[in-house]
């Protein structure tokens, strides 16, 4: 028991965690006709409802779970793996009856018209008593959380955004608040409202499909699971006193400490490689950071237009490659930094503190 | 006594529930204010969706493939009904609620420990959280059937407003119950403001923006400033909050949802293969 407490604590590591979480995606990706079945649903949905049902035996997982305030996150929890896989294995399908040559799911029904009343409107009236039952029921189950009056001189520890902004939290490990709190916000929305201007595929336009744009939903996919949904479920259950990590079973400790012996490049470079000291110019001594964050947005686009995007590029054409690119890259920024961080501790790449220049 | 048995019966007879639905539905209150009546043919299922102000929000048919749950997964109408149950509880609470630095936080707990039944508060609150979800889900789902493609990308783009919109709504109400987890929520998330570039007072480049020696951009000037009203989250931004909360998003929402809903007429109604 013990042991597994433990197996299950150093699993959920974010390090571990993500990098699992990621291989799984992909795996699953590749193998979408193995993956989103039923029988996967009844073993991993089974799983995860034995998980909770067994870990709440544990104090202090159900104190964390059972905060009111967390309990539509572990609603979460079910409900966007559900639909993950609900999404894929009608894609599935679809992909294959149009292999078989048959119409998709949607067209047997795409001509038929039916009247509004009531084949619609009956159904939304029923949805809408089934939600208010449910609404009232949790409310009358749960009371809405009221703490101590506000003191603005007393921080609480953690002291945490409200809980869908606790991706954006989890960045701030690896990114100062100008580009966690501000740049990337700002990316993410712009990138959203850019997707239909940059996806030229007339492909797969009003039915469920995964062959026929694989590198838009496994981007998609990417961007939504691991790093927005997983981050905030990260933030909200495995954080604890001073952002520190804390295992599901783990009893968050006020004294926990976790050593920190991140390092910038620059000392990377200027004293343990070339053995100097750090030069006084920030630019200079920031000179080597400066170069793989102007290769990383300049470079890295015309290597992959040439190699791996030439169709990209060639149906594209310039200008919306070169948008896509540079939002792709921004999002991909996330998850290079943290490998960055867990392999070699690297805190900044640019680190120009004056200045408040952090990346 | 035979004669008034049946008297009786007779009475009772035209007190049978038919006769009493035929007689309201005849009469004249009835038929003004439901012109067309009970929808029993579909000449009348269609004029019923034509003559009413909330269900014209609908096409009088609709392609079959559209209604479909596994199609759609009501993700959209989910999240519109939530924001309907967010207004009204939200109304009942502001009957109560006055958002000072003196009465916020009784007001709060009054609402838990004096209302009767009162649960608009938990409702309220839970509908937010749910809201949130819904948008997020609804958003994938319309990713996931590609449904972002002409000609639907304005309507993808309202959307994306509309997302940001209920993220905004969330975060101004999450400060008004003014205990220790409101304020230091609503602190963590508006410190980000402060590292804005150029706009906050740490954030890169602001230190360039100098008239002489004096900076432009300080702790009572930058962006986190102007967002609270202040250095510190206090009644300033209490008030700021709650007039955005309780008027100024929903609002914006209310017409970028309009908009959100006749698009989607325009472009043809829900998505489908061609
Ligand atoms: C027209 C619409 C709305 C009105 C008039 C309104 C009004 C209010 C009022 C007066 C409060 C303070 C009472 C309290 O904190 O319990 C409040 C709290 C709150 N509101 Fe709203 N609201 C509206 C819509 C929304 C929407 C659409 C959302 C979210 C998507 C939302 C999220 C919240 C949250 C999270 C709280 C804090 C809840 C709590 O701690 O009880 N509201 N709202
Ligand atoms: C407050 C938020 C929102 C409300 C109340 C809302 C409501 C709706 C409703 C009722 C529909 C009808 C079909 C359905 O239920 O799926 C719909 C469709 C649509 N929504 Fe939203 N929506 C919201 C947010 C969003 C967001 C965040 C996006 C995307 C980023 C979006 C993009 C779209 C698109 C493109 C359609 C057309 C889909 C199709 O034709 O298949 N909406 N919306």
């Amino acid at each position: 028991m013990e042991l597994i407490r433990h197996a299950i604590n150093f699993l959920s590591d974010p390090k571990i965690l993500i990098t699992i979480a990621s291989l799984l995606l992909l795996a699953s990706l590749k193998y979408p006709g193995k993956f989103y079945t039923n029988r996967t649903a009844f073993i991993v949905f089974g799983g995860m409802f034995l998980f909770l049902g067994l870990s709440v035996i544990d104090r202090n997982f159900r104190l964390i779970v059972t905060k009111p305030d967390n309990v539509p996150i572990v609603g979460m929890l079910f409900l966007v793996p559900f639909f993950t896989w609900f999404s894929l294995r009608e894609a599935v399908r679809n992909d294959e009856r149009a292999a078989r040559g048959e119409p998709l799911i949607e067209q047997g029904e795409t001509a038929e018209k039916v009247l509004s009343w009531p084949s619609l409107v009956y159904p939304e009236l029923i949805c809408m008593v089934l939600l208010t039952v449910l609404l009232i029921g949790w409310s009358i189950a749960l009371k809405a959380p009221i703490e101590e009056p506000a003191n603005p001189t007393a921080s609480p520890n953690p002291a945490k955004a409200p809980w869908y902004f606790l991706g954006l939290q989890e960045m701030l490990v690896y990114f100062d608040p100008w580009l966690a709190g501000v740049v990337f916000p700002g990316l993410i929305i712009v990138g959203l409202g850019a997707i239909p201007y940059i996806d030229t595929n007339p492909q797969g336009n009003g039915y469920y499909t995964f062959r026929e744009r694989k590198f838009a939903i496994g981007t998609f996919l990417f961007g939504f699971l691991i790093l927005w949904i997983l981050l905030v479920i990260l933030g909200t259950f495995l954080r604890g006193p001073n952002w520190n990590f804390f295992g599901p079973y783990e009893y968050w400790d006020l004294h926990k400490l976790e050593a920190l012996v991140n390092v910038n490049l620059s000392e990377y470079i200027w004293v343990k490689g070339l053995h100097m000291g750090l030069p006084t110019n920030p630019l200079i001594r920031e000179g080597f950071g400066f170069l793989i964050i102007l290769a990383y947005y300049l470079i890295l686009p015309g290597i992959f237009a040439r190699k791996w995007f030439r169709e990209f590029y060639n149906n594209m054409g310039p200008i919306r490659y070169h948008v896509m690119m540079f939002l792709m890259l921004t999002m991909a920024a996330l998850p290079a930094k943290m490998l960055l961080r867990w392999l070699f501790n690297l805190k900044y790449i640019v680190g120009i503190p004056e200045y408040f220049f952090n990346i | 006594m035979s004669n008034f048995v049946d008297r009786l019966k007779t009475a009772l007879q035209a007190l049978s529930p038919d006769n009493i639905g035929t007689y309201i539905q005849e009469s004249q209150i009835y038929r003004s204010i439901f012109r067309v009546g009970v929808p029993d043919s579909d000449r009348k299922r269609m004029l019923v969706m034509l003559g009413s102000v909330f269900l014209h929000l609908h096409p009088v048919k609709v392609r079959k493939s559209g209604i479909r749950m596994r199609y759609t997964w009501c993700m959209g109408g989910i999240t519109f009904f939530l924001f309907l149950v967010l207004t009204f509880t939200g109304l009942l609470l502001m009957f109560y609620y006055r958002p000072t630095l003196k009465y916020a936080y009784v007001d709060i707990v009054d609402l838990r420990e004096q209302v009767p039944l009162g649960i608009m508060r938990e409702i309220h609150r839970w509908g937010a959280h749910a809201m949130v979800i819904a948008v997020w889900l609804h958003m994938f789902r319309v990713f996931m059937t590609g449904s972002y493609k002409p000609p639907r990308e304005f309507n993808w783009n309202v959307g994306v407003i509309l997302l940001v919109l209920t993220l905004l709504l969330s975060f101004t109400g999450y400060l008004l119950p003014w205990d220790q987890l409101a304020i230091w929520a609503i602190t963590v998330g508006s410190n980000m403001a402060r590292a804005t570039p150029f706009a906050g007072s740490e954030g890169p480049g602001a230190a360039l923006l100098k008239l002489g020696d004096v900076s432009l951009v300080t702790s009572s000037s930058d962006a986190r400033f102007g967002l609270l009203g202040g250095r510190f989250v206090g009644e300033s931004a209490l008030l700021r909050f709650y007039v955005l909360h309780c008027v100024g998003l929903p609002l914006v929402a209310g017409f970028l949802m309009a908009i959100h809903f006749w698009r989607i007429r325009r472009d043809g109604g829900i998505s489908g293969p061609l």
